[in-house]
C-alpha cells in the first residue's frame, strides 16, 4: 500500500474525537493511539475494563461447499471439527513456512449441516494479502465464495476483569455472553440508543491484552451507538498505545513485527498453533524440514535489568557481538521495567540467559524470560 | 489558550528556561513537549558540577511510546538536577513547568539568554 493513500475511518471516528483521542496513521486507517494516556488505559484494562476500536482489522465470511476443506488446505490449524461458534487460532503460511498473518476463525456451519460457513479474523494491514492469497488458492474448491464485510462493519474489543459484567449488561436474551468459554461466541441481541432499538451482535470471547474480553461484531450503522453504550456503562476508551503495551505483557506476538513472511511459527514459538497432525496444508513440509533440521535463530522475550525500554529493530548482543533484533519493545507497567521480544541465534535462547540490548549505543544488561511476561489473576 | 506561561522563555526544541537575577536558571520540557510524548518513564540527566554546552546532549526523556534527546540551551555549569522527577518521571505530565523541572544551570554567556523565546514567539512555532 503507497503511503500517501488517503486513510480509512472507521465508523467509530466521531467517537474517537469526541473521547480526545489522538489519531495516528495505522496500517491505512486514522486510528487513535491513546485518549487519557497509554498507562491511564493499561491499567483500566488490567484492573477494571477498557475497550479498543479494531474495525481496521480484516472481516472474512469463506461459505460454501467445501469451505472446510479450502480452509484447512491454508491454515496451520483444524476448523472443520470444531463445534459451532468456537474459534481457534493459527497462522496462513507461505509455501516456504513463512507467516502471512495470524488469525482466528470460528466456526459459524448451520447445525443442521444445511451449508458450510466460517468467520476469519486478520490483520488490518495484512487484509489486502490474504484476501489474495486465499483467492489464488480458491481454485480447486470452486463451491466457495468469500466476502469481504470488514468496511460494512464495526468491531469493539472490551477488555478487563470487568469485561463479563460490561457484556452480560448489555445482553438482553437469557443466555449470557458471560457464559461462553475463552473462544466461544454467540449472536446477541443488544439495546442501543436513546429508543432503545435492539440491535443483533456478534460476541466472541477473544481478545489482545491478556485479560478476559469480549470482542462485539456490529452492523456499521450501530456501531457508534454501541461504543456509546460501553461508555455510558464505563468502560474506558483505550488506543493503540494501550494496546502495544498489553499485548506485549501478555507475550503475544504481533504480525509485522515479532512474525512476517521471512519467519515460520516454529521460529516464533508459536508451534503449538500448528497442528502437525493435520496431513497436509500449505507451508506444512517447510515446517517438518525446518523441525528435523532445527532452528538456527529463535523469539525470546526479555526484560531489561536497569533503566530503559527496548524497541524494535535495537541490536540484541552477547558482550560486544550481535546475536540478534528486538522485534517489539515496551516499558512494562506491569513489571515496571523494559521488557521486549526478539530474534537471537538458537545458542542464546536459554532461560535465565544474560544478554545486553543496544539502547542507542548504551548496552543495557537483560535476562531472558518465559513467555508471557504477564499472567492475569486467577 | 497558551499552556506556556508568560514568565517563562523557551527555545525551538520544547524547552522553558526560567532565567533568575543571579545568573542562574531552570530548566524543563515543555507542556507540548510532554503532551507530545506522553507517559513518561524514564529521565537522564547530566551530573552536578558538569560543565554544558549550548546545543549539546544533556540527557534524554523516554516515554512509553517515544526516546527525545535534551539538548542544552544555555552554555554553563550543572548547579542542580531534579532527582525527584528522575524518581518519579510522571511529574513531568503531571506538572511540566514546575515540579517536573529538570536542571538548574549557572550559565555562562548573556547573550545567549537573548536567543530564547517569548511565550507568544514559542506557541507561533507550534502553530506553524
Amino acid at each position: 500500500m503507497s503511503s500517501d493513500a488517503p486513510l480509512q475511518r472507521t465508523p467509530l471516528f466521531s467517537n474517537h474525537i469526541a473521547a480526545n483521542g489522538r489519531m495516528v496513521p495505522f496500517a491505512g486507517w486514522e486510528m487513535p493511539v491513546q485518549y487519557e494516556g497509554v498507562l491511564a488505559e493499561a491499567k483500566a484494562v488490567r484492573t477494571n475494563v477498557g475497550m479498543f476500536d479494531v474495525s481496521h482489522m480484516g472481516r472474512l465470511y469463506i461459505e460454501g461447499t467445501d469451505s472446510g476443506e479450502f480452509l484447512e488446505h491454508v491454515l496451520t490449524f483444524a476448523v472443520t471439527n470444531l463445534n459451532p461458534g468456537r474459534a481457534r487460532y493459527g497462522f496462513v503460511l507461505t509455501e516456504e513456512g513463512g507467516v502471512i498473518d495470524d488469525t482466528v476463525v470460528y466456526q459459524q456451519s448451520p447445525e443442521d449441516g444445511s451449508g458450510e460457513r466460517y468467520l476469519m479474523i486478520c490483520n488490518a494491514a495484512n487484509r489486502p494479502a490474504i484476501v489474495d492469497w486465499l483467492n489464488e488458492h480458491m481454485g480447486d474448491y470452486p463451491g466457495v465464495t468469500m466476502t469481504d464485510f470488514t468496511t460494512e462493519s464495526i468491531m469493539i474489543a472490551v477488555q478487563g476483569p470487568a469485561a463479563a459484567a460490561i457484556a452480560d449488561g448489555l445482553c438482553v436474551g437469557e443466555e449470557k455472553a458471560s457464559t461462553l468459554k475463552p473462544f466461544g461466541s454467540m449472536a446477541q441481541a443488544v439495546k442501543l440508543g436513546a429508543e432503545g432499538k435492539l440491535v443483533e451482535v456478534f460476541i466472541g470471547r477473544t481478545g489482545y491484552t491478556g485479560e478476559d474480553g469480549f470482542e462485539f461484531v456490529a452492523d456499521a450503522a450501530d456501531g457508534s451507538n454501541l461504543w456509546d453504550a460501553l461508555l455510558q456503562a464505563g468502560v474506558t476508551p483505550c488506543g493503540l498505545g494501550s494496546r502495544d503495551v498489553l499485548r506485549l505483557e501478555a507475550g503475544l506476538r504481533l504480525h509485522g513485527s515479532d512474525m512476517d513472511t521471512s519467519k515460520t511459527p516454529l521460529e516464533a514459538g508459536l508451534e503449538r498453533f500448528v497442528n502437525m497432525k493435520k496431513d497436509a496444508f500449505i507451508g506444512r513440509e517447510a515446517l517438518v524440514k525446518q523441525s528435523a533440521d532445527g532452528l538456527t535463530q529463535k523469539l525470546v522475550g526479555f526484560k531489561l535489568l536497569d533503566a530503559g525500554i527496548p524497541r524494535h529493530e535495537y541490536t540484541i548482543l552477547n558482550k560486544d557481538v550481535q546475536i540478534g533484533i528486538v522485534t517489539s519493545g515496551s516499558y512494562s507497567p506491569s513489571l515496571d521495567t523494559g521488557i521486549g521480544m526478539g530474534y537471537v541465534s538458537s545458542e542464546y535462547s536459554v532461560l535465565a540467559n544474560h544478554i545486553h540490548i543496544d539502547l542507542r549505543g548504551r548496552p543495557v544488561e537483560a535476562e531472558i524470560v518465559e513467555l508471557p511476561f504477564y499472567h492475569r489473576p486467577k | 489558550m497558551s499552556e506556556h506561561p508568560n514568565d517563562l522563555q523557551y527555545t525551538k526544541e520544547h524547552e522553558w528556561v526560567r532565567v533568575e537575577g543571579d545568573g542562574t536558571a531552570t530548566i524543563g520540557i515543555t507542556h507540548f513537549a510532554q503532551d507530545q510524548l506522553g507517559d513518561v518513564v524514564y529521565l537522564v540527566l547530566p551530573k552536578v558540577g558538569s560543565s554544558i554546552a549550548k546545543d549539546s546532549k544533556m540527557g534524554e526523556v523516554e516515554s512509553v511510546k517515544s526516546i527525545s534527546d535534551l539538548f542544552v540551551p544555555l552554555s554553563g555549569e550543572v548547579l542542580e538536577i531534579n532527582k525527584d522527577a528522575i524518581d518519579h518521571p510522571e511529574r513531568i505530565n503531571e506538572d511540566p513547568h514546575g515540579t517536573g523541572w529538570m536542571i538548574k544551570v549557572k550559565f555562562s554567556d548573556e547573550a545567549e539568554v537573548q536567543l530564547l523565546l517569548s511565550a507568544d514567539d514559542y506557541d507561533k512555532t507550534l502553530a506553524s
